[in-house]
């Protein structure tokens, strides 16, 4: 809560990290994100984890306020160990881990204090092999969808990830969807990075790239030579 | 944030501010990390508003014998943030029978900055050596979150030197360069920010202490 004056106000983002974005192929997810944390319009921090692994099973992408994904981390983290103590052999599946931080964004949202954040949960369960991908705002909002975009990318990415989308859509393709997108999103992002980083689960195996630039294309003859966009009188 | 705004709720950008009267570190600071240590350095202003309250501060504060934080932000919050940093630091090395890490430091102060930041208006960087890890120099923005960097800039003063840090920073570069890379960028800082000036406050620290 915020305790200077007598007007009250929710906690403002300060370090925020844009878009996150999320397709499923056939047999997994695949998410991506730049590793951005913008200071209002300084790009101030070029090298951030946006994509995280949160057990064997699950990662996880965090848009908004940075302090509270690292914040979130760590309880995650904590939620984790508590899981692996209790010994029961099963692991933390990928939808309760969505619906656990559903309940944990909703509670701080009615205490009027939210985590500033929208999160991208993607896994695949280990026993069921169910392929999930699901999204919590900082509203406590929960919801699961085939392709799912936070931040700029749910008015650019999601509509371009929406069209590319098939059942049988294999993992090499949903790749190259998802890097299409983020080079869009770095075209018309006025707050992104072309410094991204992509992460892949499928019953096998989790991993998140290390960062790497995406190629970005200047070279059409308009771009070149803008008189060429002057019609003749 | 964009969707917010379109809701029609007021979310815009905002830094926490200043109560009146409340006193400001300006500041220029900033911390380089090189083989063997780290050189940290600050400017020595503090205004309350646009008059100087101090224009000989030491904004370069000890948590340790080879820790120091660079102080931004309100100096009100930041030495009390500084100074709670010392204790629970000094009362962990106690217990430990050793000297700290750096990151234990950074990350008392980043509890301490990202628990109560609706209250306070600190940006610390972090910075030292030890013997595990060597230099490091790690950053606690006004948000409170932790990142450690191979160098860090802070305070206002900060914004008018991005382009020329980014130019010249260099990986592994000699602790010589590091005191002249520090120099000529503070001096540049304080020379355009009306908050930052008076004279750059410069430490380098190594295996051997500060």
């Amino acid at each position: 809560m915020d305790v200077r004056g007598p007007i009250q106000r929710t906690t403002e983002p300060t370090v925020t990290g844009t878009s996150v974005i999320g397709i499923k192929f056939n047999g997994g997810v695949v998410i991506a994100a730049d590793t951005l944390g913008s200071y209002g319009s300084l790009a101030k921090h070029r090298s951030l984890q946006r994509l995280r692994t949160v057990g064997p099973h699950t990662l996880i992408g965090g848009s908004g306020d940075y302090s509270d994904f690292q914040y979130i981390i760590e309880q995650l983290d904590a939620e984790l160990m508590e899981d692996v103590h209790f010994g029961d052999g099963k692991a933390l599946q990928p939808r309760e881990i969505h619906q656990y931080l559903g309940r944990l964004l909703y509670a701080r949202r009615s205490k009027v204090d939210p985590l500033w954040n929208q999160l991208l949960v993607a896994g695949v369960g280990d026993k069921d092999k169910q392929v999930f991908l699901g999204q919590v705002d900082l509203y406590g909002s929960v919801y699961m969808d085939n392709t799912m975009a936070s931040g700029f990318g749910a008015y650019i990415a999601q509509p371009l990830l929406r069209k590319a989308y098939r059942a049988d859509l294999t993992e090499e393709e949903a790749v190259k969807v998802v890097k299409d997108c983020m080079r869009v999103l770095f075209y018309r992002d006025a707050r992104s990075l072309n410094k991204i980083q992509i992460g892949v689960v499928t019953a096998d195996r989790i991993s998140i790239s290390d960062p790497f630039e995406l190629d970005t294309y200047w070279e059409n003859p308009m771009f070149v030579n803008p008189s060429l966009t002057v019609k003749p009188v | 944030m964009e969707m917010l705004a379109a809701k029609g709720l007021d979310v815009g950008m905002e830094i926490p501010s200043l109560k009146p009267g409340e006193v400001n570190l300006g500041t220029s600071i900033m911390a380089v990390q090189f083989n063997g240590g780290v050189v940290i350095g600050a400017d020595s202003r503090t205004t309350t508003g646009s008059y100087i309250a101090n224009r000989v501060t030491d904004k370069l504060t000890p948590l340790a014998n080879r820790i120091y934080v660079c102080r931004s932000g309100s100096a009100a919050d930041t030495q009390a943030v500084a100074d709670y940093v010392r204790l629970y630091l000094n009362l962990h090395s106690l217990e430990l029978g050793k000297e700290p890490l750096i990151g234990t430091a950074a990350r008392i102060g980043q509890q301490i900055c990202y628990q109560n930041k609706a209250a306070l208006m600190a940006g610390l960087i972090v910075a030292g050596y030890d013997d595990v890890h060597g230099g490091q120099v790690y950053v606690i923005p006004l948000g409170g979150m932790l990142e450690r960097q191979p160098f860090s800039i802070g305070g206002s003063g900060s914004t008018y030197i991005y382009g020329y840090c980014d130019a010249n920073f260099k990986e592994n570069m000699s602790q010589d360069d590091c005191v002249d890379f520090v120099s000529k960028s503070l001096s540049l800082a304080m020379a355009r920010d009306g908050s930052s000036g008076g004279v750059i406050r410069l430490a380098i620290i190594t295996k051997d202490g500060v």
